[in-house]
């Protein structure tokens, strides 16, 4: 029998301070064994546990895309006991990750449809990885329009900007990224909080349209009614929820929110669901 | 199923066999309690008593164990690899559960070992584990385990089943984990034809000796929702304390920490029983606590036992009606009442929804 809890060792291959305020790192990731790579083959939304050895473990959604091959990505914020030490880990140290863990963003049914990313903050992760793997030349003729609006409070507390600056150049996306403000004057994108910038550019809701929402509790409830003006039916709204976590496999009793585990059931549910269950996030 | 009849002196002989092939555990005083014990040469079990202050899941899933062990020192080539911890493979059983405690290694071995995770600690413990339990006799007044899925002669989850009369002692084999354990103890002596009959009507008199019920028939076709939202959850909960005694006395509550222990340059990763009651159980690294409220958190257990499951499962409620959280609780929150109202909850009766219409 496998042991579930047992981590894949890995070793850190690149660390990239992502903000200005050095609060937000992205850790590259080589496994050891290289069979360990093909054992945690995963899907855009799905999370792992960061296991730094004598520290502990921690969830994290996985920011790289499959698409992208010999390395896992995680842009890590740096806020109590793990994350501390694991932002004063060096490049080529030891530790490990156990995953890919969850249910991941539902790609079946948003195939063939209009996909529109709204993000804020430091949650663009797995939102991250979604637009990589929808860009990839093998899987953008499965989707329609894709629609990006992602937010932070300044230019410099904006994650992969060399990314998003190169995704502003194509044709087959559409990006609208704004701050909540800037005194830059070479500042060329939008400037405002994310649920406005929604209202103005989001396309309207439809059957065929499908939101994926990530970001702070605020941010969240600000974008909701908007979405609901626009016409987005609650099944067409998607969201990855981070209740504080051990297993990650359903297990240690830590994550419910009614009868269901957010580390299987799964970060990602539908606006939907989530109406049904309790407000425990 | 064949009865055999186990005379005092047989029964010491055979717990002493049992011992080379077992570790055995049974019930031992510990102060003015019994708890579950290993025993040593010469002991015997207590089979006089109600039931052990704890809940014998300790036996398969420990309080606190190790699950890796590590190194930190950089100059070994394993440095900050975790290593499986060796276990302990020898088969044990536990002489004189009762019937209720073993019903409840069955419940928790869903969430243990589920289609697609198995929790190789908890199942490996399990399967070197056999099960004989001790009918009750003289059922306690906390005890509702008939409305709670067993009874005081209850077998499932059970190897063997012992029922004792006057100084003479019956074994059921109930398994075949059972029948073995039996051979290896040497009790083979076929009770008396009428025996069995008399076993019926031990069984018949116990349970008529429950004095305590839940009421269970309208947890399914409720709404989480509704009943989460019921007016009662405050002021049924406002006495609690957080203590988390509940939690672990009781032989159903299954949630565990993960910590790293580091000794030096060595260390092992541990997990320990935790509880519900506590708001570091859910707090967020932001602050944020989805159970910022202790009536959340009591209501959390309550929902988690007999609504959460019970809609997951379809297969009755989380609780076996051994009573301990009753008789622990130091404030005397009740199962039984709390569940009667979950129960009996009707939201369309509920006055805060005829004052808003
Ligand atoms: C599915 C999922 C995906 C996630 N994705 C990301 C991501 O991509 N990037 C990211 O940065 N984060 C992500 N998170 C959040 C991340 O998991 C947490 O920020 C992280 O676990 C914090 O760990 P920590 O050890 O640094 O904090 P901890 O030290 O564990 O602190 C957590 C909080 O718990 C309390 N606490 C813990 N132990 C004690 C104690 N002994 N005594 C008192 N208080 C205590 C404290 O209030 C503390 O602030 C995700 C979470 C989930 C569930
Ligand atoms: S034992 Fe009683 S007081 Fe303690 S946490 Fe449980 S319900 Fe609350
Ligand atoms: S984190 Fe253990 S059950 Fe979800």
């Amino acid at each position: 029998m496998q042991n579930p809890y047992l981590p894949y060792p890995v070793r850190i291959d690149q660390i990239t301070v992502e903000t200005e305020d050095k609060s937000l790192k992205t850790f590259k990731f080589v496994f050891i064994n290289p069979d360990d790579e093909k054992r945690f083959a995963y899907k855009s939304g799905q999370f792992a546990e960061l296991s730094v050895t004598g520290m502990g473990e921690i969830p994290i959604g996985i920011a790289s895309s499959p698409t992208e091959k010999g390395f896992v990505k995680f842009t890590v914020f740096r806020t109590g006991k793990v994350t501390s030490y694991l932002h004063s880990m060096k490049q080529g140290e030891i530790m490990g990750i156990r995953g890919p863990l969850g249910n991941a963003f539902p790609w079946e049914t948003l195939e063939g449809k209009n996909v529109v990313i709204i993000g804020g903050g430091f949650a663009f992760t797995t939102l991250r990885s979604s637009i990589i793997t929808m860009l990839d030349p093998a899987n953008r003729p499965k989707f329609k329009d894709i629609h990006v609006i992602y937010g932070a409070r300044s230019p410099g507390m904006l994650l992969y900007k060399d990314e998003l600056q190169a995704w502003a150049q194509r044709s087959d996306i559409h990006m609208n990224i704004t701050v909540d403000g800037t005194d830059d004057p070479n500042w060329k994108f939008h400037k405002g909080f994310v649920p406005t910038i929604t209202e103005k550019y989001a396309p309207p809701g439809n059957a065929d349209t499908y939101a994926i929402v990530c970001g702070p509790p605020i941010m969240i409830k600000f974008t909701q009614p908007v979405l609901d003006n626009l016409g987005y039916s609650h099944d067409n709204i998607i969201m990855s929820l981070e209740n504080r976590m051990k297993c990650g496999i359903g297990i240690c009793g830590r994550c419910n929110i009614g009868k269901d585990l957010v580390c299987k059931d799964g970060p990602v549910f539908t606006l939907s669901q989530l109406n049904t269950m309790p407000k425990e996030y | 199923m064949n009865l055999i009849q186990i005379d005092a002196q047989s029964w010491a002989k055979g717990i002493e066999k049992l011992k080379a092939v077992y570790r055995t555990f049974g019930p031992k005083k510990e102060k003015n309690d019994l708890e579950f014990k290993e025993l040593q040469a010469g002991e015997l079990p207590e089979l006089h008593f109600q039931n052990t202050r704890m809940s014998p899941k300790a036996l398969v899933y420990p309080q606190t164990q190790a699950m890796f062990t590590y190194s930190l020192d950089e100059s070994r080539e394993d440095c900050r690899i975790l290593k499986e911890v060796k276990r302990d493979e020898k088969p044990q059983a536990a002489i004189g559960i009762r019937p209720c405690d073993a019903l409840a290694f069955k419940l928790v071995q869903r969430n243990f070992d589920s289609r697609e995770y198995q929790d190789v600690y908890w199942i490996n413990a399990y399967e070197a584990t056999t099960l004989v339990g001790l009918a009750c006799d003289h059922p306690c007044s906390t005890c509702f385990c008939t409305s709670a899925g067993t009874g005081p002669f209850g077998e499932e989850g059970l190897d063997v089943l012992l029922i004792q009369q006057n100084d003479t002692l019956y074994a059921k084999a109930i398994t075949q984990k059972g029948e073995s354990l039996i051979q290896a103890a040497g009790w083979k002596s076929a009770a008396a034809k009428d025996a069995a009959g008399n076993m019926d009507a031990l069984k018949t008199k116990a349970e008529s000796e429950i004095s305590a019920f839940v009421e269970t028939d309208k947890l399914k076709q409720k709404k989480i929702m509704e009943i989460y939202e019921a007016p009662f959850w405050e002021a049924e909960t406002f006495s609690c304390i957080n203590c988390g005694t509940c939690t672990f006395v009781c032989p159903t509550c299954w949630c565990f920490d993960i910590q790293d222990e580091t000794h030096g340059k060595s260390g092992v990763r541990m997990r320990n029983w935790d509880t519900c009651m506590s708001p570091l159980f859910t707090i967020h690294a932001s602050g944020h606590n989805p159970r910022e409220h202790k009536y959340e958190r009591v209501r959390q257990r309550f929902m988690h036992k007999l609504k959460y499951y019970v809609d997951k499962y379809n297969d009755g409620i989380q609780c076996v009606g051994c009573g301990r959280c009753i008789r622990s609780c130091p404030v005397n929150i009740d199962i039984r009442k709390i569940c009667n109202k979950m129960n009996s909850f009707d939201p369309q009766s509920c006055s805060c929804e005829v004052a808003s219409s």
